[in-house]
C-alpha cells in the first residue's frame, strides 16, 4: 500500500500534470468532498441501488438455479436462454431498459438484475448439479422435510457456490451499476464520474474510486469474511 | 422402544434398465422373506448379486421394482433406520446434531442421551464428524438408526474396511445396543464369522438374478455369541455341511 503511493507520487511528481494528481491533492478532494455530504450522498444512492439488485438477483437465482440443477427437463428447456442471457451486452439490456420503461429507479434496478441473474442461475446450478447423492438418500430414507433436507443437506453443500456468486457478483454489479446511472439517473457513483469526466477533474474521480475501493473492503471484511468463517468452523 | 410389527418383504422382479450395449438386467427374482418378533437376519452371497439393491427397495429408496413391502397388518411402509457403508454423517453438522435432524421435531435427549452412553460416545456428542474415526463415525451411524425407533434396522457392510480389532468392538457395541433394544435388521455381510456372531438366521443368496439359496438358524444362544471358539465350530460345520457355500462368499 505504501510503496503503491510512493509510486504514484512520484509518477504524479514527475510529470507534473492535471491529468495524474499526488495523492495529497485527491485525497484533500476526498476530504472536502465528505465534509459537503456530496460524496456520502452519491454513494449512498448507489449502495442502496446495489443492495436491492443484488438481493433480487441472488434470491431468484438461488431459487431458480437450483429447480434448474434438480430438474432435467427445466433444465434442457432453459439452458439456451441461459446461454443467451449471459452473453447479451449489458450496455443492450440497460438501453433497453430505460427505452422500455423510461427513465425511473426500477428499470434501472431491473437493469442491473437481468445483467447479474443469469451468472448465479450458472453458478448455483453447477452446485445442484454436485450435489452428494449419497447424503439426499440417506435425508430420503430417515423421512426428514423438504424444509430439513433443502436447509440442513443441500444449502451448506452449495455454500461455496453462492459465496462465489456473492464475490463475482458484487464486482459485476458495481461495473453495471455505474454504468446504468451514467446513463439515466441523476444521481450516483455514476452520473458523479460522467460529470467530472466532462469537466476532466481526474482528482475527483481517483478520490470517488478510492471511496469505492474502501466500501469493498469494508464488505470482504465485515460480511464476507465473517460468513465464511461461520459456515466452515466444521472443516479440519 | 421397539415396535413389534412383522416386516413382510416381497420382490416379484427388479430390472435394471438397458444403458448403451448393455442389456436389461434382471437383479432380483422371486425373493420372499419375513422378518418376526425383532429377528436378526445375515444375507449373504456374492459380491454383485443385488444385496445392496434388495436393502434400498426395502429403504424406499428404489422405486422401480415389481413387488411390496409393508410393516404389520396395516400394510403401511416399514419405518426406516438404514446404516449405510460409509456413514453419510452430516459434516457440518455436530455428532448430536447429526442424531436430533433425524428425530426433528420428536427429538429426545434422554433417548440420545442413552445412546450415546451405550456406544460409548458421550464425550465426543459436539465433536464434528471429520474430526472422528472412521469406527466412531460408523457408531455414530449406528445411533442414529437406532435413534429412529424403526420398524426395520438396515445395515449394508457395516463394519468392511475396519481394522479387525475396531471391527470386533464396533460389533460388540452394536450387539450391546440391540440387545437393549431389539429391532428387526437385515444385516449385509461377506464375514461368515460376523454374520454368525451376530444373526439369528442366515440367509444365502445366489448371484444376480438374486434369489434364495438356503436359509440358516444359527443355533448359538446369545450368551455364548462372543466365544470365538463356539463361532469357529459352527463355521467349520457349515463349510462342511454346505460346500456351496464356499463358492458363494
Amino acid at each position: 500500500m505504501l510503496v503503491f503511493i510512493a509510486i504514484w507520487q512520484a509518477l504524479a511528481a514527475y510529470f507534473a500534470s492535471h491529468t495524474l494528481p499526488t495523492p495529497a491533492i485527491v485525497a484533500t478532494v476526498f476530504w472536502q468532498s465528505c465534509v459537503t455530504g456530496e460524496l456520502p450522498f452519491h454513494l449512498g444512492a448507489t449502495l442502496l441501488r446495489l443492495v436491492v439488485s443484488f438481493s433480487i438477483a441472488m434470491l431468484l437465482g438461488c431459487a431458480l438455479g437450483i429447480v434448474l440443477g434438480r430438474n432435467k427437463r427445466l433444465d434442457a428447456f432453459f439452458d439456451n436462454w441461459l446461454v443467451i442471457f449471459l452473453n447479451v451486452p449489458a450496455l443492450v439490456t440497460i438501453i433497453l431498459c430505460y427505452v422500455w420503461f423510461g427513465l425511473i429507479e426500477s428499470a434501472a434496478i431491473l437493469a442491473v438484475v437481468l445483467n447479474k441473474l443469469p451468472n448465479v442461475i450458472v453458478t448455483i446450478r453447477e452446485g445442484t448439479r454436485a450435489l452428494d447423492q449419497d447424503l439426499l438418500e440417506m435425508a430420503k430414507c430417515y423421512n426428514l422435510s423438504k424444509h430439513d433436507t433443502l436447509v440442513h443437506v443441500i444449502w451448506p453443500q452449495l455454500h461455496p457456490f453462492v459465496m462465489g456468486a456473492t464475490r463475482s457478483g458484487l464486482a459485476l454489479i458495481w461495473k453495471i451499476i455505474l454504468v446504468v446511472e451514467l446513463l439515466g439517473r441523476s444521481n450516483g457513483m455514476g452520473y458523479q464520474l460522467h460529470l467530472f469526466f466532462q469537466l476532466f477533474d481526474v482528482a475527483s474521480i481517483l478520490a470517488y474510486t478510492i471511496a469505492f475501493v474502501a466500501v469493498i473492503q469494508l464488505i470482504e471484511l465485515m460480511i464476507l469474511k465473517p460468513l465464511d468463517k461461520k459456515a466452515l468452523q466444521w472443516r479440519r | 422402544m421397539a415396535t413389534m410389527s412383522d416386516i413382510h418383504i416381497n420382490i416379484a422382479s427388479k430390472f435394471y434398465p438397458a444403458i448403451g450395449r448393455a442389456g436389461q438386467h434382471l437383479a432380483i427374482a422371486d425373493l420372499t422373506l419375513t422378518l418376526k418378533s425383532n429377528e436378526f437376519i445375515c444375507l449373504l452371497g456374492p459380491s454383485g448379486c443385488g444385496k445392496t439393491t434388495l436393502l434400498n427397495i426395502v429403504a424406499g429408496l428404489d422405486n422401480d421394482y415389481k413387488g411390496d413391502i409393508f410393516a404389520g397388518q396395516s400394510h403401511s411402509l416399514p419405518k426406516i433406520g438404514y446404516i449405510f457403508q460409509n456413514p453419510r454423517l452430516l459434516p457440518w453438522r455436530t455428532v448430536r446434531e447429526n442424531i436430533d435432524l433425524v428425530l426433528g421435531v420428536q427429538s429426545s435427549s434422554a433417548v440420545v442421551d442413552g445412546l450415546l452412553e451405550v456406544m460409548q460416545l458421550t464425550h465426543f456428542q459436539h465433536v464434528y464428524p471429520e474430526r472422528l474415526s472412521l469406527g466412531m463415525s460408523r457408531r455414530v451411524a449406528i445411533i442414529r438408526a437406532f435413534a429412529v425407533d424403526p420398524d426395520i434396522l438396515l445395515m449394508d457392510e457395516p463394519f468392511v474396511s475396519l481394522d479387525a480389532p475396531t471391527a470386533r468392538q464396533v460389533r460388540e457395541l452394536l450387539l450391546a445396543l440391540w440387545n437393549e433394544r431389539p429391532h428387526n435388521v437385515l444385516f449385509v455381510t461377506h464375514d461368515l464369522r460376523e454374520a454368525i456372531a451376530l444373526a439369528d438366521r442366515l440367509i444365502f443368496l445366489s448371484a444376480a438374478p438374486m434369489s434364495f439359496i438356503s436359509e440358516i438358524k444359527v443355533p448359538i444362544a446369545r450368551a455364548e455369541r462372543h466365544n470365538e471358539s463356539a463361532i469357529e465350530a459352527f463355521r467349520w460345520q457349515l463349510l462342511n455341511d454346505y460346500p456351496l457355500i464356499k463358492t458363494l462368499l
